[in-house]
């Protein structure tokens, strides 16, 4: 019955055929409408089951690890799920997520924005959407491409960049290097960060520029008419209206540098420590640990590895929620690499 | 007279600061622009100078069985067939499913509470890690329904990154459809699943084949999932309901981490086929694009 009720939001257009055939035709035409529409129902209800069954089985086959934890799981840096006892915690993990994640984003913020504003203000109507596919690209790259071309390329690249950053700025504890060891190719978090701020340029730079897009034409004429330049176009008219879902689109980025996992593992000299030292190998994120510990961990390790992958599905996933209401409260809708 | 002309002469310099301000604005977005640019070149351009070169016969026919990391040698055969099925097979489970629930998204449930519910989902599962999803098939079905690793489970984590990206953009084409051709369908007394399976499914389906074509290209690199599901194999194993299975986002990976020159080398070939697959991909779906509109306004 329900059923019924929905499709009666639009237009009834059932009503004209059933009116118009006999009764026997329309009772079996009846059936086949509401046949199909359960089960379009059921496949949009899959949708949400999905999402839940993630929660509840991850949540499952993380308690044998939980129970068994003999440290603190939210404040210990160790990871040593298979020792007798297991002691281990998410801390250094989360933090490597995160500040890897943030440096990322200030990376890739400034080119992501720049990235859509020329798209949008500066390159005409006929060539903005072509930039965009360019920058679209860089998403269909694969992340394990990334990080191999992160390992193998960029960080001997980035010797001399790390070494001087420590030497002319090392006074600033970020970039400090106390052991020396940047003079050699250096699989650093800064290293890690500059690949994600390539991965995430091109969703930044999609979703800000519909944002840019939903702008209205008459507020920039209207800038441009009172003789002001082009960057004080931007700056007066762009900017201000579109603040609120350029916050969702740096949101959704950071939701995707927080879930990536293999040009991390790949890149990133892993050790559990919480430390700013940008510029030295070492840290680990949640996503890149389940990555490399995974096939070598008994069974205590796997759960304790769920339990860390819950702790980073929760994390995205509210990062998501966020960001998705913030773009559809401003109006925009992704619609990069779909045509 | 002294006052107003201080005054224009203000005025003057406050409009070339200003012009300047915006000179060195646009160079510098500008500047963002080819910043953004330059990695896609540097990527994609050293991956097939690196890789191209190790092409050969014995390495798209052969396995990696019994090939030591220090050795050259071997090849993707075994991760060709594996990725080829894990995500056909993903691509079978998302597809009807995705497209049912777009159907409901965009024919039944317009203006209701519960699709806008599923919708906004839907845009929030895109962003569901791919390790995440990974760790769930390996936790529901790896573990607790015992089939063990094999390639059906690293299609099943693949099709979770699939059915988002098919939903989004099949709603979109079928929204795109003009609401004339259905009313036409109905005026003609077709009941409402007849005019969607046979009036709007076909209009919009050269744009449907674009969405499922993006997708594909947007999984067949996914490395993470793989890693808790297929699980790698040396050897050709072309059952995917049984046993480990190989893909070539894992020969990439794995091939990576080893410290002998060998390795690297098929690390980087397997990379170069990878971009070359996808890139196909890519181009085929636009070009499919295309045709369909230049088959609208024609």
């Amino acid at each position: 019955m329900r059923f019924r009720d929905s499709s009666m939001t639009r237009s009834e257009p059932s009503a004209v055929p059933a009116a118009v055939s006999g009764g026997r035709r329309r009772h079996r035409g009846a059936a086949g409408d509401s046949v199909f529409h359960v089960a379009v129902w059921a496949a949009a209800c899959f949708v949400l089951a999905v999402l839940a069954a993630i929660i509840i089985f991850l949540a499952w086959r993380a308690v044998p690890a939980l129970r068994a934890d003999t440290a603190n799981f939210w404040t210990t840096t160790r990871w040593l799920p298979d020792n007798t006892p297991p002691a281990f915690g998410v801390a250094a993990l989360a933090f490597g997520t995160f500040l890897s994640a943030a440096l990322a984003l200030v990376i890739a913020v400034p080119v992501a924005l720049g990235t859509a504003l020329f798209a949008t203000e500066y390159a005409s109507p006929r060539v903005g959407p072509w930039l965009g596919y360019l920058v679209d690209l860089l998403a269909a790259v694969p992340s394990v491409v990334y990080g191999l071309w992160g390992l193998y390329w960029l960080v001997p690249h980035l010797t001399p960049v790390q070494h001087g950053l420590a030497r002319t700025l090392g006074f600033i504890p970020l970039f400090s290097d106390p052991r020396g060891v940047t003079a050699q190719p250096s699989r650093s978090i800064f290293a890690v960060s500059l690949i994600l701020a390539v991965m995430i340029i091109p969703i930044i730079a999609a979703v800000s520029r519909e944002i840019f897009l939903q702008v209205e034409p008459g507020l920039r004429e209207a800038a441009l008419g009172i003789g002001a330049t082009r960057w004080d176009m931007i700056r007066l008219a762009v900017l201000p209206v579109s603040r609120f879902g350029l916050f969702g689109a740096v949101m959704l980025g950071l939701g995707r540098a927080l879930g990536e996992t293999i040009a991390v593992a790949l890149v990133l000299g892993s050790s559990f420590s919480i430390d700013f030292h940008l510029l030295i190998p070492g840290k680990n994120t949640i996503a890149a640990n389940i990555a490399t510990q995974f096939a070598e961990a008994g069974p205590t390790g796997r759960s304790a590895l769920i339990a860390s992958g819950l702790v980073l599905f929760v994390m995205t996933i509210v990062t998501a929620l966020l960001a998705r209401f913030i773009i559809r409260r401003s109006g925009a809708q992704e619609r990069s690499a779909i045509v | 007279m002294t006052a107003s002309s201080l005054l224009a002469a203000s005025k003057i310099q406050r409009r070339t600061r200003s012009r300047l301000v915006s000179g060195t604005m646009s160079l510098l977005i500008a500047g963002a622009f080819l910043l953004a640019a330059v990695p896609l070149f540097l990527v994609v351009g050293y991956t097939l100078s690196r890789g191209v070169t190790h092409f050969s016969w014995i390495f798209f026919s052969h396995s990696l069985a019994g090939v030591p990391p220090s050795q050259p040698g071997g090849g993707i055969a075994a991760a060709t067939i594996g990725t080829i099925e894990q995500v056909g097979i993903a691509t079978l489970v998302s597809v009807p499913l995705g497209l049912a629930a777009a159907i409901y998204l965009a024919e039944y449930g317009v203006g209701t509470r519960f699709a806008g519910a599923v919708s906004f989902l839907v845009d929030v599962m895109t962003g569901v890690p791919s390790i995440v999803a990974g760790l769930f098939v390996y936790a529901f079905f790896v573990i607790s329904l015992h089939r063990g690793f094999s390639g059906l489970a690293a299609a099943l984590a693949l099709s979770i990154l699939m059915l988002p990206v098919v939903i989004r953009s099949s709603q979109d084409m079928l929204a795109a459809v003009p609401t004339s051709l259905r009313e036409a369908g109905y005026a003609l007394g077709l009941r409402r699943w007849r005019v969607i399976a046979f009036i709007v499914l076909p209009t919009a389906r050269s744009g449907l084949v674009t969405g499922v074509m993006l997708a594909v290209a947007r999984v067949c690199g996914e490395t993470a999932p793989l890693l808790l599901t297929a699980f790698d194999n040396a050897y050709i194993n072309t059952n995917p309901l049984h046993g480990q299975q190989s893909a070539l986002p894992l020969v990439i990976f794995n091939q990576a981490q080893q410290a002998y020159q060998p390795a690297v080398d098929r690390a980087w070939a397997a990379a170069a086929t990878l971009i070359l697959a996808i890139v196909t991909l890519y181009i085929t779906a636009r070009l499919l694009a295309r045709r369909r509109v230049g088959g609208k306004s024609g």
